[in-house]
């Protein structure tokens, strides 16, 4: 019998938790804030939905309800996408060792 | 157009920058690399998924016109938001990803065609499912981000607000979203999808007023770990490893975050969630209310006391964000050092209104990132040191936490500020903290009361210095 697709996501969801388990705890706490920022910029992904969801409407009717939701949700994780990388940078940005600090 | 298999690989591939991306922050070195990953993983992410559909027709040109309003919004936000604010644009950033998911699964189930999950009223059960699971979470997500928002911005009140029968009315909405998703699969009735999303807008809303101010760190983690999995269940409907992956990650790294500032606050997490403690626990405080004696002194004698100090450590916590304290607190840093004086900072995990926020607000002030300390890390050092500064923290440095039983705070890891030889304090009065605890180590011996504006003190600090 055939494997059902769902159990294959599954499986790369779970394993995918238990490298989150071990990658955030190595983050330094002292990054806490930025890794906040790039879990909301990264979790934006969801765009990808959004992009599938506003090209569906027709070549005649480009807005249709459903693709109105789309169009709506491209703005809003695109606003996560760039806000979040860009905070994020200039977070980092201001990281600095004491002898960069002293120069 | 690529085929599905390819498009698969690169989302595959986007994942594992994500990963990357996080790896990255282990050391800020690193971090800036990790970042980089993790914009490529979502260039990667964006372009397979224009290139799969491979329609760029009108609709294209529009999808290009709302991504770079996003876009643009999205950039002026980061460049002007001030560090002192983060906390509030991360809150603001999580309820975005909150309402995404729950318009891309409105999206989803009024055209299931498009994202091949059947047809409209005959959508596949599973895809079903995990679109009511993504669309529900997502809109806890968003409307619970919104009051944590409202409360960090101060526009609606910190302190908790609860009613009778909160946690009953709670459970029962929780139990009525399990039974709509049931119905809404059976019946297959878009009535019930709408109710859904209003019933879980509604529990997002009311399972955040109780939780107070303080306890920000916590929600804003947990609201982080919901953004998560609202876009893994959005993953899953879309059948994206993409999505799924990040979702995961994002989901388990919130998910931890909110372990360590319970932890930090030695509290269970239910407790926090289940909320109410600030506003229980302050009647308490207010009936032991005898004045004791405090010392009190001026800028002039706390220049003095560092000035003959060898060592001195600061403690920030949130007053110094409020009072925006945190470039007036480096340039008398730099004054100590400058006389020869070490200079250390210590801060405690729940330290500010979002994990990470006092390091943040240090490093935007140009203070480098080995000066400052984790509280195991400095803890012991205390007792060597000559002069502890604590410039808006109070709850994070009370000794009641390791002497008193009865406190409410009893057993939360402190700060040991008391050990040293003499403590500074910068406080607007003698009003208790946020958990409305008196502070046992206003009145001791060897502790100097700094009234004044954070600010303002420690620029008249520098100067007599």
């Amino acid at each position: 019998m055939e494997i059902d697709p769902f159990i294959f996501r599954s499986s790369i969801f779970i394993l995918s938790i238990f490298i989150g388990y071990y990658v955030v705890w190595s983050v330094t706490p002292s990054l806490h804030t930025p890794l906040m920022s790039v879990t909301n910029a990264i979790s934006s992904v969801i765009i990808v939905g959004a992009i599938i969801a506003g090209l569906a409407g027709d070549s005649e009717n480009i807005f249709n309800t459903s693709s109105i939701f789309g169009f709506l949700a491209i703005s809003l994780a695109a606003i996560n996408i760039f806000g979040g990388f860009l905070v994020t940078q200039r977070m980092l940005a201001m990281y600095k060792k004491k002898k960069k600090d002293k120069q | 157009m690529i085929s599905a298999n390819l498009s698969a690989i690169f989302y595959l591939i986007s994942g594992i920058l994500f990963i990357l991306a996080l790896r990255g922050l282990s050391s800020p070195e690193t971090s800036r690399q990790g970042n980089f990953f993790g914009i490529l993983g979502m260039i990667i992410a964006i372009s397979v998924t224009f290139l799969s559909i491979g329609n760029f027709s009108s609709g294209f040109v529009f999808v290009l016109i709302f991504l770079i309003i996003g876009g643009s919004i999205g950039a002026f936000i980061a460049y002007k938001i001030p560090m002192t604010a983060m906390p509030e644009l991360v809150a603001g950033f999580h309820s975005l990803v909150g309402l995404a998911a729950v318009f891309v699964a409105i999206s989803a189930f009024l055209n299931p065609v498009a994202f091949n999950l059947g047809s409209p009223g005959n959508i596949k059960l599973g895809s079903l499912i995990e679109m009511s699971i993504g669309a529900a979470v997502g809109a806890i997500t968003f409307s619970g981000s919104i009051i944590a928002f409202l409360k960090l911005q101060g526009i609606m009140s910190g302190s908790p607000i609860t009613f009778k029968g909160q946690h009953p009315l709670n459970a029962l909405i929780l139990i009525s979203i399990i039974v709509l998703t049931f119905l809404l699969c059976s019946t297959q009735s878009s009535n019930l999808f709408w109710i859904l999303l209003a019933v879980s807008f509604l529990i997002g809303f009311l399972l955040i007023i109780p939780i107070g101010g303080a306890d920000m760190p916590v929600v804003i983690s947990m609201l982080n770990s919901y953004s998560g999995w609202a876009a893994a269940g959005i993953g899953f409907t879309l059948e994206n490893t993409a999505l799924i992956i990040t979702g995961a990650l994002v989901g388990s790294s919130g998910a931890i975050l909110s372990y360590i500032m319970c932890k930090g606050m030695n509290r269970s997490f239910f407790n926090v969630i289940l909320g109410g403690f600030g506003a229980t626990e302050q009647l308490a405080s207010s009936k032991n209310k005898e004045q004791k004696p405090v010392k009190s002194g001026n800028a002039d004698d706390a220049a003095f006391l560092m000035k003959n100090a060898s060592s001195v450590i600061i403690v920030p916590g949130y007053g110094m964000a409020v009072a925006q304290a945190q470039h007036a607190l480096r340039e008398m840093v730099d004054t100590l050092k400058k006389n020869d004086i070490k200079v250390s900072y210590a801060i405690h995990p729940v330290a500010g209104r979002m994990p990470g926020h006092m390091n943040v607000l240090l490093a935007e002030a140009n203070v480098p990132y080995d000066e400052v300390f984790e509280l195991e890390e400095i803890n012991n050092d205390f007792a060597n040191a000559d002069v502890a500064f604590v410039i808006g923290a109070n709850d994070v440095t009370n000794p009641v936490a390791k002497t008193d039983p009865q406190s409410p705070i009893y057993g939360m890891p402190v700060l040991d500020v008391e050990k040293c030889k003499s403590v500074l304090f910068v406080k607007r009065s003698l009003s208790p903290g946020y958990a409305g605890i008196d502070n046992d180590l206003f009145y001791k011996e060897n502790t100097l009361m700094l009234f004044a504006d954070a600010k303002k003190m420690t620029e008249d600090i520098t100067k007599n210095l």
